[in-house]
């Protein structure tokens, strides 16, 4: 197990190597001059050529890069040309935020998709089959920056239970894990779960549709199984991939919703891009995508893993 | 014969899928009695395997009809509730599948797949059920059982695995076992080494088996008694060794010349029954074996055929029975060369 872990450990460090090395490309390929956003319009062109020369724009892209990946290595992304905070301190605050919501989301979403798809798939074709398969259709295809606002104006503006916006009382940013701030994770997490649960519940009930046309559960009957044992092998056996799905759809969420974010105001990392591409701040831009590309796949490796250690299958030699 | 094992009246088995009416079963009758076996033998789509499952009503409850009487171990099989019957499956009869690789959950160890059947149907702790487990895996000769109880059952080889699929069957001690086509899957000299394991088994064990193949070598190997079918018939029925050299019925009388002494003779055309089996969604009104059979007439083709006793246990439905050895000699006269 041990040299399995480490053998894919060994396969995600080039996979690691090239993301960084497209994230920092693509941002050079975008138009427009990074100093723009900081520089008066009427600047000179020496004073220009000065700030080039201390932020490194000017010198050969490949020497850029492996500056930026050695500084990098070290934790060190560079400083916001918008801020002046270090990168490295915006970024993980952003992801720390945007973590609370999506782990919350993939939660309610993996519960409920499990719940919905296994109801289909065990009673295929009949009406709870065609209910729980037009939720997940509405949970995939509904807007969600649309359906956040709906939630706003029921939950906030209509019952007043929730609050509407921000990430705790009177804007302040000290999170603490108390119901003053846990009731404004509610909606954005609520938001961001549709999707996810739309996926989780086709994927499981076509699992467990698929599981249960196999021979296997007919050997399980004639054992003199009753439903209960059987439905518990079903579970066992569509419990690797349905992981596999939401630990996808986890790094899907980490990447932050900018439409869910900024419907609600939370300082995520949907947030923190979108402000990153409008102030044209090339160090953020860089360092956030970075960062969560490295939590993509982290996280997939952590579904890999997670998926030998249940089905057998899976050679792990 | 006192209380038999299995006892089959006019059983019919339908499966309705949607838009579709498929006449599996049409009408079989069988005895099975303590501690015998018998073998149901037949081509693919003839209905032995649909018959087998119907014994534990193992077909999907929704899109099948079943009628006529069906009892083992003297319970009525076809009119228990779903808690009865999941009593009665595995702990009284028990089934042996074609490939245990299909028939035994992937992501669950032999032994606990045998640990959950047995706790399932007796109060057995978990360190009692394995230890019965271990027994059963020595019992089939499992080499190192104790290692084997822990793998799962793609580690394993097919012959190894279809001696763990009899263990699990056996665990809670059944009166009766069902085996479908149990070798079928498997090497040529892997099953004989089964099919010795069987018979060993039942004798030991005093068991009833029904054994459904289409190698009618692996069915002399281990049956008492045959019943061949065709269309979801039995055609003909009697002791193994008797139907094996005086077989009655055409079919029968085919399917046997397929494996003649000198049907594999180097140089020689092999026997085949020309034709396919009839459709099943489609039966013909007389008997279903009428457009294969050499020696068909309209009276066949107009209505199925009567079962008739032939003593001895042996029994077969044709009309022209009488007339079939005059039939055979003129076309054995007409196949000489001149």
């Amino acid at each position: 197990m041990t040299g399995y872990l480490l053998r894919r450990l060994g396969y995600a460090l080039p996979i690691m190597l090239g993301v960084s090395f497209l994230c920092f490309m693509l941002v050079h390929l975008s138009p427009g001059d990074p100093l723009v956003s900081i520089l008066p319009a009427d600047a000179s062109a020496e004073l220009q050529r000065q700030m080039m020369q201390l932020y490194g724009f000017d010198r050969p892209l490949l020497e850029q890069f492996l500056r930026w990946l050695w500084r990098a290595l070290h934790g060190d992304l560079g400083t916001s040309i918008a801020t002046s905070r270090p990168v490295t301190g915006e970024v993980f605050r952003a992801v720390g935020n945007t973590l609370m919501i999506a782990v919350l989301a993939s939660l309610i979403g993996f519960s409920l998709g499990s719940l919905f798809g296994f109801v289909a798939g065990y009673f295929r074709n009949s009406w709870a089959d065609r209910l729980a398969s037009f939720v997940s259709v509405i949970g995939v295809s509904l807007p969600n920056y649309w359906l956040g606002m709906v939630l706003v104006i029921v939950f906030s503006a209509q019952l007043m239970w929730l609050p509407a916006t921000g990430a705790g009382p009177g804007g302040s940013s000290d999170w603490a894990w108390d119901w003053a701030h846990v009731q404004y994770l509610i909606l954005p997490a609520l938001t961001m779960s549709f999707i996810p649960m739309g996926i989780v519940a086709r994927t499981v009930r076509a699992l467990v549709a698929d599981t249960l046309s196999q021979e296997f559960v007919v050997g399980l009957r004639a054992r003199g199984l009753g439903e209960l044992g059987v439905l518990r092998h079903v579970v066992k056996n569509c419990a690797p991939t349905a992981l596999a799905v939401v630990g996808l759809q986890l790094g899907y969420l980490l990447g932050g919703s900018i439409l869910i974010e900024t419907v609600f105001s939370w300082p995520g990392t949907g947030f923190l891009l979108n402000q990153a591409i409008f102030q044209r701040d090339l160090p953020l831009l860089q360092g956030s995508i970075l960062i969560l590309a490295l939590f993509f796949v982290l996280l997939n490796l952590l579904v890999d893993v997670l998926q030998t250690v249940l089905d057998p299958r899976i050679e792990r030699g | 014969m006192s209380d038999p094992m299995i006892r089959l009246r006019e059983l019919y088995v339908e499966f309705n899928p949607p838009g579709k009416r498929i006449q599996a079963v049409n009408g079989v009758d069988l005895t099975v009695d303590r501690g015998e076996v018998v073998a149901l033998i037949g081509e693919s789509g003839s209905g032995k395997s649909v018959t087998l499952r119907a014994m534990m009503r193992l077909h999907p409850e929704k899109t099948t009809r079943y009628s006529g009487a069906l009892e083992v171990a003297g319970q009525d099989v076809l009119g228990m509730g779903g808690g009865a019957l999941s009593q009665l499956r595995g702990k009284r009869v028990a089934m042996i599948f074609q490939e245990p690789l299909l028939a035994l959950d992937p992501v669950y160890t032999l032994g606990e797949q045998i640990v959950e059947a047995i706790r399932r149907h007796e109060p057995l702790g978990r360190a009692e059920a394995r230890a019965r487990a271990l027994q059963l895996f020595e019992r089939v000769r499992i080499p190192s059982p104790e290692r084997r109880l822990d793998a799962y059952p793609h580690e394993m080889s097919g012959g190894m695995r279809q001696r763990a699929m009899i263990a699990l069957a056996l665990a809670c001690n059944p009166q009766v076992l069902l085996a479908d086509e149990p070798t079928t899957a498997l090497d040529a000299t892997v099953q004989i080494q089964i099919l010795l394991l069987l018979r060993d088994l039942q004798r030991e064990l005093g068991l009833s088996i029904v054994f459904v193949t289409h190698d009618i070598g692996a069915a002399a190997e281990v049956a008492d008694r045959m019943a061949v079918m065709y269309a979801g018939r039995i055609v003909e029925e009697g002791p193994a060794s008797e139907l094996l050299t005086r077989p009655r019925h055409p079919y029968t009388r085919a399917l046997l010349g397929s494996r003649d002494e000198g049907a594999l003779r180097k140089g020689r055309r092999l026997d085949t029954i020309g034709g396919a089996p009839p459709d099943l969604a489609r039966l013909p009104a007389g008997c279903a074996f009428a457009a294969r059979c050499a020696f068909a007439d309209d009276a066949c083709r107009a209505a199925v055929p009567e079962r008739r006793e032939l003593g001895a246990r042996h029994a077969a439905a044709c009309r022209r029975l009488d007339e079939l050895p005059a039939l055979l000699a003129v076309r054995a006269d007409e196949a000489l060369p001149s």
